[in-house]
């Protein structure tokens, strides 16, 4: 059992919690992430790595309430334990030799973008972000961002704040002006994966993706989470728990790994609702 | 008073019932049963069934202890070289192990024994009172990677020298394959879990959700105190054909599959991990898992469930028990048959239907059978212009597994074969001092029992270098 030692709700849909795992703690790296189950016969769900103190033992996770599962983990409160808490797996954010990088999030992918940020800045490399969100409602983590972003772009698809438009804009003025960078980290959905990937390729400027949205359950065992991967014109095979959760984003099919991502789609929405009616039930 | 020329048939439950439920299939004999088979054991004197077993349990002696209807003292036997006795007694290919050694079997049909083994393992479990006791510590710390078959056997094994044993698992159920790969209906949880509660009653400290290549090393290990580590890691990553269409929705590795049903209980009611249903399926394979693949699907509600095997009845590696389980219960074998591409749904109109990107069949190729391969078997052959498509909703791929790379590219100097699998000299010894590994992680996928042999020769190996110094 593992203890939730802080819980914090960053907007109405996405909450950050810590959590009390040493082992973890003493492990995890930017880009990495564990999978914990809320409860006995709960489902195994994979979360990104949002921060740790090793000194506390603690490892901070931020999720968004997209199913029951994640409902359920938002039920518990402080001082409340988990079941299970693995990790941290995956391999960890590329960073040797990136001196100048722009980190690319989008929604709540910026949770698991924050900390990449975080790791280039305290390694003295030059950051710029850009995060993006649907409406002002939904911005998380935007004082975070300033604190380890040389320069912080903030986009609102809504323009309810900060700048209108989505972040492929800010990225591509910078790229046309001659803007260059060693490396651009994008974190996000899919499809603004695929368009950071898109905007990015006329300069010639390495992508990362970080697919840890198409993870469903563990240790590479299951072969659930793979992808396909283009490599010198050959169609790969790859586990995103193992082989990644960060690829070349000029290799990554995205068009199959959205599809594959709605696989349970409707099996989900479902067991939200029956949940949710649960909640009702004992209210 | 004339033998019995055959062995006793094993009560089960029909097929026609079975198919709907994930009850276990063989409901075992009664004690009448089980005294009128153990006295079809002639007690030979040259004992060849114990060497059949890749753990050597007395056998002859057990069954004498089941003749004097001292069940207790079966298995007491049973368990002076056999950790898992109740496992065993139910997935162990005695057909070709110590069943196919035994004397009877010469003339009639073989002694029981496996399902002797499982009877007194059962008896055992259901009127035991007295629980195991750890042994005095011999002041040595073990650990041990991995809860399958290989680590709780050289785990309890080194418990009972007096070893303090440390056992780790990735997932956050110790069993290994045993509860994420094997099926309810072949093997209940239950079991499993009351074998690991018998280790821990030696005193064996197993820890879940410790994954070591990533939560710890195995040089972490050593500086944490233990003086040995053995790797039964298994072998966890599925092979695929490398087929069009593989990625399609509605194609699953069968471990995946497994996984689902077994360990996260998608075959319970209202689960809340998901899992496919229905429809048609197409489990490509032969072999045990892709059995146990099929017979899950169809207890999950398929209405139609296939095996896709590229040779014949006679190569088919699974166990003839499970192959016969699975006719009865109506699973439809296509043998000589082997896949080429699997076909997804398409609508070139509307690229949002949501029906885009699930599988709609899967084109096979016959085949026939040529010389023998390296290994015996004949290979098979693809017979030209002989294409058809099968129509399915699901594809599970059961066609074999490759050991994990987590803990070799996390251990400096152990050394792998071009498989992936450890390599060990014959007592289980990596190329790294002190550490030792068995099972599917040294062999790739293989039987339980076999992986328990190895974690019995590791665990002898590992009490010799330290308790020599």
């Amino acid at each position: 059992m593992y203890k939730i030692i802080g819980k914090k709700n960053l907007n109405p849909t996405v909450t950050q919690m810590e959590i009390e795992a040493p082992l973890v703690a003493n492990k995890a790296l930017p880009g990495q992430f564990i999978i914990l189950r809320v409860n006995e016969d709960g489902e195994r769900i994979p979360l990104t790595v949002a921060g740790v103190d090793k000194a506390r033992g603690t490892v901070k996770i931020i999720f968004q309430i997209v199913g029951a599962t994640t409902e359920l983990l938002n039920a518990k409160q402080e001082g409340e334990y988990i079941q299970d808490f693995v990790g941290p797996l995956g391999v960890p954010t590329h960073m040797a030799g990136i001196k100048k990088v722009c980190i690319v999030g989008g929604g709540v992918g910026c949770a698991i973008a924050m900390p990449v940020a975080q790791a280039f800045h305290e390694k003295g490399a030059e950051v710029t972000s850009i995060i993006g969100f649907r409406s002002k409602d939904l911005l998380i983590l935007e004082d975070e961002f300033r604190a380890c972003s040389d320069r912080l772009i903030v986009m609102t698809d809504d323009g309810s704040y900060a700048r209108h438009g989505n972040v492929t804009v800010p990225l591509k003025e910078m790229l046309e002006a001659g803007e260059t960078f060693d490396m651009i980290i994008t974190i996000g959905p899919l499809i603004m994966m695929k368009f950071v990937t898109l905007t990015a390729k006329p300069f010639n400027v390495p992508v990362t993706v970080s697919m840890n949205p198409i993870m469903i359950d563990g240790t590479g065992m299951c072969g659930g989470r793979r992808l396909t991967l283009i490599e010198d014109g050959k169609r790969v095979t790859k586990f995103a728990c193992v082989d990644g959760p960060d690829f070349n984003g000029y290799e990554v099919d995205f068009d199959e790994a959205m599809s594959r991502g709605r696989m349970y789609f409707d099996f989900e929405r479902h067991a939200h609702e029956e949940t949710c009616n649960l909640l009702k039930g004992a209210n | 008073m004339a033998l019995n020329p055959k062995k006793h048939e094993m009560p089960t439950q029909a097929p026609e019932v079975r198919a709907h439920n994930f009850n276990e299939v063989a409901l075992g004999y009664t004690e009448e049963i089980a005294l009128e088979e153990a006295k079809r054991c002639l007690n030979c004197k040259n004992r060849p069934c114990v060497a059949g077993c890749p753990v050597n349990v007395n056998i002859p002696d057990f069954i004498m202890k089941i003749k004097e209807q001292d069940f207790e003292g079966a298995y007491r036997i049973i368990n002076e070289t056999s950790s898992l006795p109740a496992v065993c007694g139910r997935v162990c290919p005695q057909e070709t192990q110590c069943e196919s050694k035994c004397t009877m079997g010469v003339k009639f049909e073989p002694v029981g024994i496996g399902r002797l083994e499982r009877f007194v393992a059962d008896w055992h479990n259901a009127n035991a009172t007295e629980a195991p006791k750890a042994p005095e510590s011999n002041g040595h710390k073990v650990a041990i990677v991995g809860s399958g078959p290989s680590g709780l056997t050289c785990a309890g094994d080194l418990a009972k020298k007096g070893y303090a044993v440390s056992v780790f698992e990735a997932l956050h159920t110790a069993g290994g394959v045993l509860v994420y790969g094997i099926p309810e209906f072949r093997l209940p949880k239950s079991i499993v879990a009351k074998e690991v509660e018998t280790l821990k009653a030696l005193g064996v400290d197993v820890q879940t959700n410790v994954v070591i290549g990533k939560t710890l090393t195995v040089d972490e290990l050593f500086d944490m105190g233990y003086e040995a580590v053995f790797i039964g890691s298994g072998a966890g990553l599925p092979n695929f054909m490398n087929i069009p269409g593989e990625s399609l929705k509605g194609v699953y590795s069968a471990n995946e599959f497994l996984t689902r049903s077994n360990l996260m209980k998608a075959y319970r009611e209202n689960p809340v991990t998901p899992i496919m249903k229905g429809g048609k399926v197409a489990v490509v394979g032969g072999g045990n898992v892709a059995m146990d693949a099929a017979r899950t699907a169809l207890r999950l509600g398929a209405e139609h469930v296939y095996i896709v095997y590229r040779r014949s009845m006679d190569e088919l590696p699974a166990r003839k028990e499970e192959v016969e389980h699975a006719m009865e219960e109506g699973i439809d074998f296509r043998l000589l048959n082997n896949p080429v591409e699997i076909l997804g749904y398409n609508n070139p109109e509307n690229p949002r239907d949501p029906k885009n990107g699930f599988v709609t069949g899967m084109r096979c190729i016959r085949m026939e059978l040529g010389e023998p391969d390296a290994k015996g078997r004949r290979r098979p052959i693809p017979i030209p212009d002989s294409e058809f498509t099968l129509d399915v909703d699901t594809v599970i791929m059961a066609i074999g597994t490759s050991p994990n790379p987590l803990i070799k590219n996390t251990t400096e100097g152990l050394e792998v074969n071009n498989h992936g699998g450890i390599i060990v000299n014959e007592d289980g010894l990596t190329s790294r001092e002190r550490v030792y590994a068995g099972g599917d992680a040294v062999t790739g996928a293989a039987t339980v029992i076999s992986a328990m042999g190895a974690g019995k020769v590791a665990a002898k190996a590992i009490d010799e270098a330290l308790s020599t110094n």
